[in-house]
C-alpha cells in the first residue's frame, strides 16, 4: 500500500523533469493527462482502501485520500479538455507536473513544514503559467500572483514557526501532524494561538479568500484555461486543507475558535465580495474566477460552522465544484478561441452558434449556481442548515441574500452570452490544434464532468461512509 | 563559548539586523539596498553560528554556512543582477523621513505585542524576539510603501529575514528538510520575480507596479 503513497508524487516529478528534458516529442502533451490518472487510481485505491497508510513523511488517512481523489478527477477533467485548445510548448507541460507532484506531496504529507514547502512550490510552478502569453496583462497578473501568493504563504511560514515553537514547552517540538493533534503534546498556549491564527491567515490568502483574493481574478483570467481551471479546482481545495490541517491543531489545543471565527468572517466577505463583482462583471474568465471565490467563501462557512454536517457538506462542495468549475474553464477557454474576445458583450447566441458550446456553458453555470440537482444545490443547502444548527442564522441569513445576488449577476450574464440571437461573425474559426482530436475526444471530459456533478448527490450510499470518514479524520471530531 | 560571549554576539547581530532593516526604509538606491541584504543576511548568519556553537550544535552551524551562502550571496547576487549587468535604479515611494518614521513605529508596535510569545523566557535569544517580529512588519512597510518592483523584492526578503529570525531565536530554527526547503523556494521565488520584472521593462516599458493597471474590475 505504502507504494500508492509514493506514486502521486514520484510520477509527476520524474515524468515531468522527462518532459522538460525531451519537450520535442509529439507525446509530452499527453503526459500532464496521464499523471492525472495515476493521482485520480490512487485516490480512489486509498478512498477504497479506508485504512490509514504510512511511510516515512507521507500519511494518508481518509481526509488526505479523498482530498487526493478531488486532486486527481479535477485535474483528469482540466487537462483532458485542455488537449484540444492549448498547446503549452512543452516547458507548459513539465510546470504542470510538477503543480501536480507539490499538491499531491502537500496532501500526503504528514508535516506540516513539508505540506508548507510544497504549497509555497505550487506558487513557483504555476508562476510562469500564468504568465504563460507573455503580454502586458499575462505580466501583470504573474506579478501579482507571486507578490501576494509568497507574501500571503510567508505569513503561514511564520504560523507553522510559531506552532514548532510552541512545542518546546513539552519539551519536543515537531511538526509531525498525527504528533500535534494526539493530545499527548503540551504546547505553549500563546505561541500556539499566534501560529494557528497566522497559519490559517496565510493559507487563506492562497485559497482566495477575500479579503485576500486580489491576486485571483487576475491569474485565472490570464493562465491558459486547464492551468485556470487547475488553481481553481486543486490549488484552492489544498489551501483549504491546509487550513483543515492547521484547524485540528488548534482544535487539539487551543480550541476552534479563533480558527472557526476567521472562517466565517473569511467566507462571508468572499461571498459579498463575490456578489457584488459578479454583477458589474464585463469578462467572462473573471466571472468565472468570482465564481471560484463565492464558493471558496461557501467551504469556509461549511467549515467555520463547526457542525459534523457543515464539514461534511463542505468537502463534497470541494469536489463538486472542482470538477464543475474545470469544465467550465475548459469551455471559456474554447469560446475564447472560437470568438478571440473574453469579453461577455463580445459573446452573444453562443447556443445558436455554437450548441456544441453554448450548452454545456450554459448547463454547467446552472450547476455552479446551485441548481438542482447538480451537488452544489445539496450541499450548499447543508451549509445553511449546518450555521443554522450551530446557532449562526445570522450568517445563515447573510449568506443565503448574498448567494441570491451572486445567482442573479451570473444568471444575467451567461444568459446574455448564451440565449438570444447570435451576433458577430467568428473572429477566426477554431484555433485547434494541427493534430486535432476527435469530437468525441474533446466533449468527453466536459460531459463526464457535469453529469458526474449531477449523478453524485444521488450516490449518498457510496459517498457518506466516505465522506463521513473523511470528515471525522480532518476534523475536530477526534 | 561562554554564555555572555554568546550573549553579547546575539545581541550585536539582532542590532545589525534591526538596523539594515531600518536603513532599508530610507535609502532609495537599489543597488544600496542589495548591499544592505548582504550585511543582513551575514548578521543572521552570524546570529545562527552562535546559537550553535552556545549548544555546541553542529547541524545549526551547518545551517549558518547555507545561510550565509543564501541570504548573504545568492539572494542579493539574483535581485542586483539584469540582463545588462548591474542594476542602477532609484525608487520613488514615500519620503525618506515618512520610511523612517514608519519602521520606528513598527518597531516599537513589535516590542509593545511580542512579550506574550516569550512566554517568560529571559534568555538573550527569547529577548530579542521582537526584533525578528520588528523585520517582518518592516518588510510589510516596504512592500506596501515602495514602488519600484525590484524595492518591493527587496521588502519580500527583508520579511523573509524576519521570519527566519523568529524561527532561530524561538526554536532553533526548523528541522532540517523543512529548512532546506524553505530555502530553496525563497530563494526560485526571488529568481522568477527577477525573470518577471526584466519582463516587465519589456511589456510596460519600465519597472514601476504602479503601472500594472491593465487587470481591473
Amino acid at each position: 500500500m505504502t507504494v500508492l503513497l509514493w506514486l502521486p508524487v514520484l510520477v509527476p516529478a520524474v515524468l515531468g523533469a522527462l518532459v522538460a528534458w525531451r519537450h520535442s516529442d509529439a507525446y509530452a502533451r499527453y503526459v500532464p493527462l496521464a499523471v492525472a490518472l495515476v493521482i485520480l487510481t490512487c485516490g480512489v485505491v486509498l478512498v477504497a482502501a479506508g485504512t490509514i497508510v504510512t511511510s516515512s513523511v507521507l500519511r494518508a488517512d481518509a481526509g488526505a485520500s479523498y482530498v487526493l481523489l478531488c486532486i486527481g478527477a479535477v485535474a483528469v477533467v482540466a487537462l483532458w479538455g485542455g488537449l484540444s485548445s492549448t498547446s503549452l510548448g512543452g516547458r507548459g507541460e513539465s510546470l504542470i507536473c510538477a503543480f501536480l507532484a507539490a499538491m499531491s506531496l502537500a496532501v500526503l504529507s504528514d508535516n506540516l513544514g513539508v505540506m508548507w514547502v510544497a504549497i509555497e512550490a505550487t506558487t513557483i510552478a504555476t508562476a510562469f503559467l500564468v504568465g504563460h502569453a507573455g503580454t502586458r496583462g499575462a505580466t501583470e497578473a504573474a506579478w501579482k500572483y507571486v507578490v501576494l501568493g509568497s507574501v500571503g504563504v510567508a505569513i503561514a511560514f511564520l504560523g507553522v514557526v510559531l506552532v514548532y515553537a510552541s512545542g518546546r514547552a513539552g519539551g519536543s517540538p515537531t511538526l509531525s501532524w498525527v504528533a500535534l493533534t494526539s493530545g499527548n503534546l503540551t504546547l505553549s498556549p500563546h505561541l500556539a494561538r499566534a501560529g494557528v491564527a497566522l497559519a490559517v491567515l496565510g493559507f487563506a490568502t492562497k485559497a482566495g479568500l477575500a479579503p485576500m483574493h486580489s491576486w485571483l481574478p487576475d491569474a485565472h483570467s490570464q493562465a491558459p484555461a486547464p492551468v485556470s481551471g487547475l488553481m481553481s479546482g486543486v490549488l484552492l481545495s489544498v489551501a483549504m486543507y491546509a487550513i483543515l490541517r492547521v484547524q485540528a491543531v488548534g482544535g487539539a489545543h487551543i480550541g476552534v475558535g479563533l480558527v472557526h471565527g476567521l472562517l466565517i468572517a473569511f467566507g462571508l466577505l468572499s461571498l459579498a465580495v463575490a456578489a457584488f463583482l459578479t454583477l458589474t462583471q464585463r469578462d467572462y474568465k473573471r466571472l468565472l474566477a468570482y465564481s471560484s471565490i463565492e464558493h471558496m467563501g461557501i467551504i469556509a462557512l461549511g467549515v467555520g460552522s463547526g457542525t459534523t454536517l457543515g464539514l461534511t457538506a463542505a468537502l463534497l462542495h470541494m469536489l463538486g465544484h472542482g470538477v464543475v468549475k474545470a469544465a467550465m474553464f475548459v469551455i471559456a477557454g474554447r469560446v475564447l478561441n472560437v470568438t478571440g474576445s473574453s469579453r461577455i458583450a463580445d459573446v452573444t447566441g453562443l447556443l445558436k452558434r455554437r450548441p456544441d458550446l453554448g450548452w454545456p456553458f450554459l448547463v454547467g453555470s446552472a450547476a455552479l449556481l446551485g441548481f438542482p440537482p447538480f451537488v452544489t444545490f445539496f450541499t450548499e443547502v447543508a451549509i445553511l442548515v449546518a450555521l443554522t444548527q450551530a446557532g449562526l442564522w445570522w450568517a445563515a441569513g447573510g449568506a443565503a441574500l448574498l448567494l441570491l445576488v451572486t445567482f442573479v449577476g451570473i444568471a444575467r450574464q451567461v444568459l446574455g452570452m448564451t440565449v438570444g440571437a447570435p451576433g458577430t461573425q467568428d473572429h477566426a474559426g477554431d484555433h485547434s490544434l494541427v493534430d486535432d482530436p476527435p469530437r468525441w475526444f474533446r466533449t468527453a471530459p466536459v460531459a463526464i464532468a457535469l453529469a458526474s456533478g449531477a449523478v453524485v448527490s444521488f450516490l449518498a450510499l457510496v459517498f457518506v461512509p466516505v465522506l463521513g470518514a473523511a470528515a471525522a479524520a480532518l476534523g475536530v471530531a477526534r | 563559548m561562554n554564555a555572555s560571549l554568546t550573549s553579547s554576539i546575539v545581541t550585536t547581530a539582532v542590532g545589525v539586523l534591526l538596523l539594515t532593516a531600518v536603513l532599508q526604509t530610507w535609502r532609495r538606491s537599489t543597488a544600496a539596498s542589495v548591499r544592505l541584504l548582504v550585511v543582513q543576511g551575514l548578521a543572521l548568519a552570524g546570529l545562527v553560528a552562535a546559537l550553535g556553537a552556545s549548544r555546541g550544535d553542529a547541524q545549526l552551524l551547518l545551517v549558518a554556512g547555507l545561510v550565509a551562502l543564501v541570504k548573504a550571496g545568492l539572494l542579493p547576487w539574483a535581485l542586483g543582477r539584469t540582463a545588462t549587468g548591474r542594476l542602477v535604479e532609484r525608487d520613488s515611494g514615500v519620503r525618506p523621513a515618512l520610511g523612517l518614521l514608519g519602521a520606528a513605529v513598527l518597531t516599537m508596535f513589535a516590542y509593545a505585542v511580542s512579550d506574550p510569545l516569550r512566554g517568560g523566557d529571559q534568555s538573550a535569544a527569547a529577548r530579542a524576539l521582537p526584533a525578528g517580529v520588528a523585520l517582518v512588519l518592516i518588510g510589510f512597510w516596504i512592500l506596501l510603501t515602495r514602488h519600484s518592483a525590484v524595492s518591493q523584492l527587496v521588502g519580500f526578503v527583508v520579511l523573509d529575514n524576519g521570519i527566519a529570525m523568529v524561527a532561530f531565536l524561538t526554536s532553533d530554527g526548523l528541522p532540517l528538510t523543512v529548512e532546506l526547503g524553505a530555502t530553496l523556494d525563497v530563494l526560485l521565488v526571488v529568481v522568477i520575480l527577477r525573470a518577471l520584472t526584466t519582463r516587465m521593462r519589456d511589456t510596460h516599458g519600465g519597472t514601476s507596479v504602479d503601472d500594472l493597471t491593465e487587470l481591473r474590475d
